[in-house]
């Protein structure tokens, strides 16, 4: 069991946002929310996926809304614990474990917090690997564990429970009218799994590895080394270019941001040009007019200097960035997990996805 | 119509007396200690040079680091109450969350949350609670504490609430001091309140610091209308400031790239000022310094309010080179101040970056005979090691592929080579008092952050209303409306709201209006 604390925090905070692939909202806040439940004598808890009995309960829970929301109406602060008990409440069950829906971004802290208030442990591994724009888009929808019955609360304490859905796009449909009349910002815990499902369909150790990401970057920071060279050096990634922003494209298409960033390289890199393809998340990287790198393999945006993840909506004309690429989870990978989260899924129907290589 | 240029930064006091475009006087000395003496004298050499009197002098425009250097002193900030409206929502972080615990304690830690505030699209999270406000208001009374910041969540989408709280709380404050978070920063609440905060813990000072400027203007006899200047390059009253001292924060920067600009009429380029210790680099846009678009560290606490985007490294004239044989071992540290003792060509031991530029002959500054038992090619190399740091600085804060021109200027400006990767170099005459120019030919803003719905209008509709809501707050500051002109747009679109919620921010300036000669209170 891993004791989570402040130093922990800070490496989560860049790690996570690492994992985000450009989306998934920024962890600051929830950083900062860890922090006061620490303060208040609680404990953050990370329990490895290898110590999960086969027949504990566990709930998979994050924050749903609008990342510009989240910066500006934060939540009660109780918002996940109350759809955790109603779940329960609903179901007649206790819950002994808690995981991240999603790694990528600000979802990596929500149940940090809520289990330290629920005094429970949080599972080493998430349902994304990453960030993606929607709820089914979850290795646990994928393989085969309905969301539903999902308990979702608002600030005011309104409590939905979305007791059965059609199709698992459906609990995503619903979820997403009734976080609107919320004011965009939610607390939702999905259907408990047993420990033996989560051991097969989590993406494992996600929570460590976004900590120990996070460490590389800010140690490399601390010795004057390059972080974008931390990051590869510890990550099974490998390093796109390093370019400038030279054209910026962003509009709204369905609620999602999609976009095109457009990069002039430099250094390494001098002589190319890259194309990064967004839809919240980035999806598409191209060299030259050719596809290097698509979806659900990870592309990650690092400030340069600094190797600081930057997101979406932050990218700016004349920025100069390092574009990364990490492989996605064999998980990620299948079949069954391409129909919903590979280029196909974002609309890329010319697109195959072509794994790229893993070195170890 | 003569105006006067201030600039009170943390080592010199610059001032520049300009007639129109014309610069007639300007002076260079160092800050004294109690800040206003250093000031005076400034003013009256000025006058003295230029042959202008006091009666003629059309107005006054004085930039100042006072406000900034009480944030990272953590002296005289005043006992602050903190009021946020946003229960039930926003509980699980109270104000001042994130802030270094000296700080903190310096305010008084005294934080209050509400009913009220707004959802995205402006209805109400919860309705006020006069009661619980009045109630709040007590407290604050007891507590003897007269400076007051309210924030509401989302009131950038509408500043209502917090104007009608501060209503309430006015009635139970007597004598109170109030600053609304809608009025300082944007979207992003921790960020905008905490600028709230910063600037309600200042209003004592900024009364203080105007009142001594006010006696130190009229112990020179100058009755004209003075005004400071703001971090984006442009002017605030008296009583704006007084309102408004965070205002002024990093306006030293925005003065020397607005300066630079005027000096040689480029408005859209790269400012690199060079100090004895660092190298600020900017970009001008439109002849104004673009804004940061992130979250900006002050003394420690992180704001989201305007401030010029400005990169720093650590090379100036004074910056110390340990090896000269290692291009590596050029800085960070810097003789500082005390480059006229210990440079070599000012008979000190130290080689430093002005040595260097001296021994290849590019200046001609103390004596230039001690460099010869320097290898040329050494010195090369190191000048070649410092044209690669500017002109690294400088790509990092280009903003487009055009050629556009990088201007020089401050001090340690000998270092800037004639050419700075692919861009030219311009280097301004009275290129050392930049800030002060910067300053005197201050305009007036006007400024809109806010969300829009494009359900109801097309993107172009929403761009005019928030055009004509910027123009409304430009005209009020005292702005000539016919000068009014865009300076600065942008609208990014939110994910996953309804409503084709964008999200538009946009700037424009205009002329000062003159006034009619009677003093400006």
């Amino acid at each position: 069991m891993l004791d989570i604390g402040p130093e922990e925090l800070d490496a989560i905070e860049i790690g996570a946002a690492i994992l985000g692939t450009g989306g998934g909202g920024n962890p600051y806040i929830g950083k900062l929310r860890c922090l006061e439940e620490l303060k208040k004598g609680r404990r953050i808890r990370v329990m490895s996926l290898d110590d999960l009995a086969d027949d504990a309960r566990v709930v998979s829970l994050g924050g749903i809304g609008a990342p510009v929301v989240g910066i500006e109406k934060f939540e009660q602060g109780e918002e996940c614990l109350r759809a955790l008990k109603a779940l329960e409440q609903e179901l007649d069950c206790t819950v002994d474990a808690l995981i991240s829906v999603e790694i990528g971004g600000a979802n990596a802290m929500e149940p940090m917090l809520t289990a330290a208030q629920a005094d429970l442990p949080v599972v080493d591994g998430d349902g994304m690997g990453r960030a993606f724009p929607e709820m089914q888009m979850c290795t646990w929808s994928i393989y085969g564990h309905p969301m539903a019955p999902a308990a979702m609360v608002d600030d005011k304490n309104n409590v939905l429970i979305i007791r059965h859905t059609a199709s698992e796009i459906w609990v995503e449909r619903l979820a997403r009218a009734a976080v609107v009349a919320m004011g965009a910002a939610a607390g939702l815990a999905s259907a408990p799994m047993s420990g033996a499902f989560v051991k097969s369909a989590a993406i494992p150790g996600t929570v460590s590895q976004a900590l120990s990401l996070g460490r590389a970057v800010l140690q490399s920071q601390r010795e004057h080394r390059d972080p974008i060279e931390a990051v590869l050096a510890h990550e099974d990634g490998r390093f796109l270019m390093t370019g400038k922003i030279v054209d910026l494209e962003r509009h709204l298409k369905g609620g999602f941001a999609v976009g095109q960033v457009h990069l002039e390289g430099f250094g390494h890199s001098l002589g190319d040009s890259g194309l990064i393809d967004l839809q919240n998340e980035f999806l598409i990287f191209r060299r030259n007019g050719v596809v290097e790198i698509t979806v659900p393999d990870l592309i990650v945006v690092l400030e340069a200097d600094t190797g600081l993840p930057l997101t979406t909506e932050v990218l700016r004309y004349g920025q100069r960035v390092a574009v990364l690429a990490l492989p996605s989870h064999d998980l990620l990978r299948t079949p069954e997990a391409l129909g919903v989260v590979g280029p196909a899924a974002f609309g890329y129907d010319e697109l195959t996805f072509d794994p790229m290589p893993r070195s170890r | 119509m003569p105006r006067i240029g201030v600039d009170v930064g943390g080592t010199n006091t610059d001032a520049v007396l300009m007639q129109g475009a014309r610069i007639l006087a300007s002076t260079k000395s160092s800050t004294t200690e109690d800040v206003m003496s250093g000031v005076v004298a400034s003013i009256e050499r000025v006058l003295a040079d230029s042959g202008i009197a006091c009666a003629d002098v059309d107005a006054i425009m004085i930039g100042t680091t006072h406000f900034t250097n009480a944030v990272v002193e953590r002296r005289h900030l005043a006992s602050t109450a903190a009021v946020r409206l946003c229960l039930p929502a926003a509980q699980c972080l109270p104000p001042m969350v994130d802030w270094p615990d000296d700080i903190r304690t310096a305010v008084g830690a005294h934080g209050w949350m509400a009913h009220g505030g707004y959802e995205f699209d402006g209805r109400e999270i919860s309705a006020l609670d006069e009661r619980e406000l009045e109630r709040i208001g007590d407290e604050i009374r007891e507590k003897g504490i007269e400076s007051v910041a309210i924030s509401s969540v989302f009131s950038p989408v509408s500043d209502a609430m917090e104007r009608e709280a501060r209503d309430i709380l006015a009635t139970r404050v007597p004598g109170g001091r109030f600053t609304l978070s809608s009025a300082i920063g944007r979207l992003g609440l921790l960020e905008r309140e905490s600028a709230a905060i910063m600037n309600a813990a200042l209003q004592p000072l900024s009364e203080r610091i105007v009142k001594a400027f006010d006696a130190a203007l009229s112990k020179i006899g100058l009755g004209c209308p003075r005004y400071f200047t703001q971090n984006d390059g442009t002017l605030m009253d008296a009583d704006f400031v007084r309102a408004y001292p965070v205002l002024t924060f990093a306006s030293g920067p925005t003065n020397s790239m607005r300066g630079a600009s005027f000096l040689t009429g480029e408005a859209d380029a790269i400012v690199v000022d060079v100090g004895g210790t660092s190298t600020d680099v900017g970009a001008l846009v439109k002849g104004f310094p673009r804004a940061a678009s992130h979250a900006v560290d002050v003394g420690g606490v992180r704001t989201n309010f305007r401030m010029p985007d400005v990169y720093s490294i650590a090379l100036g004239g004074g910056t110390i080179i340990r090896d000269a044989a290692d291009v590596g071992s050029i800085g960070p540290r810097s003789v500082g101040y005390r480059i006229r003792e210990e440079a070599l060509v000012f008979g000190g031991d130290t080689l430093t970056c002005t040595d260097v530029v001296v021994g290849l002959g590019l200046a001609e500054i103390g004596d230039a005979q001690v460099m010869h038992s320097f290898d040329r090619g050494t010195l090369v190399a190191l000048k070649h090691k410092i044209d690669e740091m500017i002109a690294a600085a400088a790509d990092r804060m280009r903003v487009s592929p055009d050629a556009i021109p990088v201007l020089a200027v401050g001090g340690g400006s000998i270092l800037v080579p004639d050419r700075v990767g692919d861009l030219q170099v311009k280097r301004p005459e009275h290129f050392s008092v930049a800030n002060a120019v910067g300053a005197a030919i201050g305009q007036i803003s006007g400024e809109v952050d806010r969300i829009f719905s494009l359900a109801s209008m097309s993107r172009g509709e929403a761009l005019d209303e928030a055009r004509r809501e910027a123009t409304e707050k430009c005209v009020a500051a005292g702005a000539l409306p016919d000068s009014i002109e865009l300076i600065d747009q942008e609208d990014v679109p939110l994910a996953y709201l309804p409503g084709d919620a964008t999200r538009i921010r946009l700037k424009v300036v205009g002329d000062l209006q003159e006034h009619s000669g009677e003093g400006h209170a």
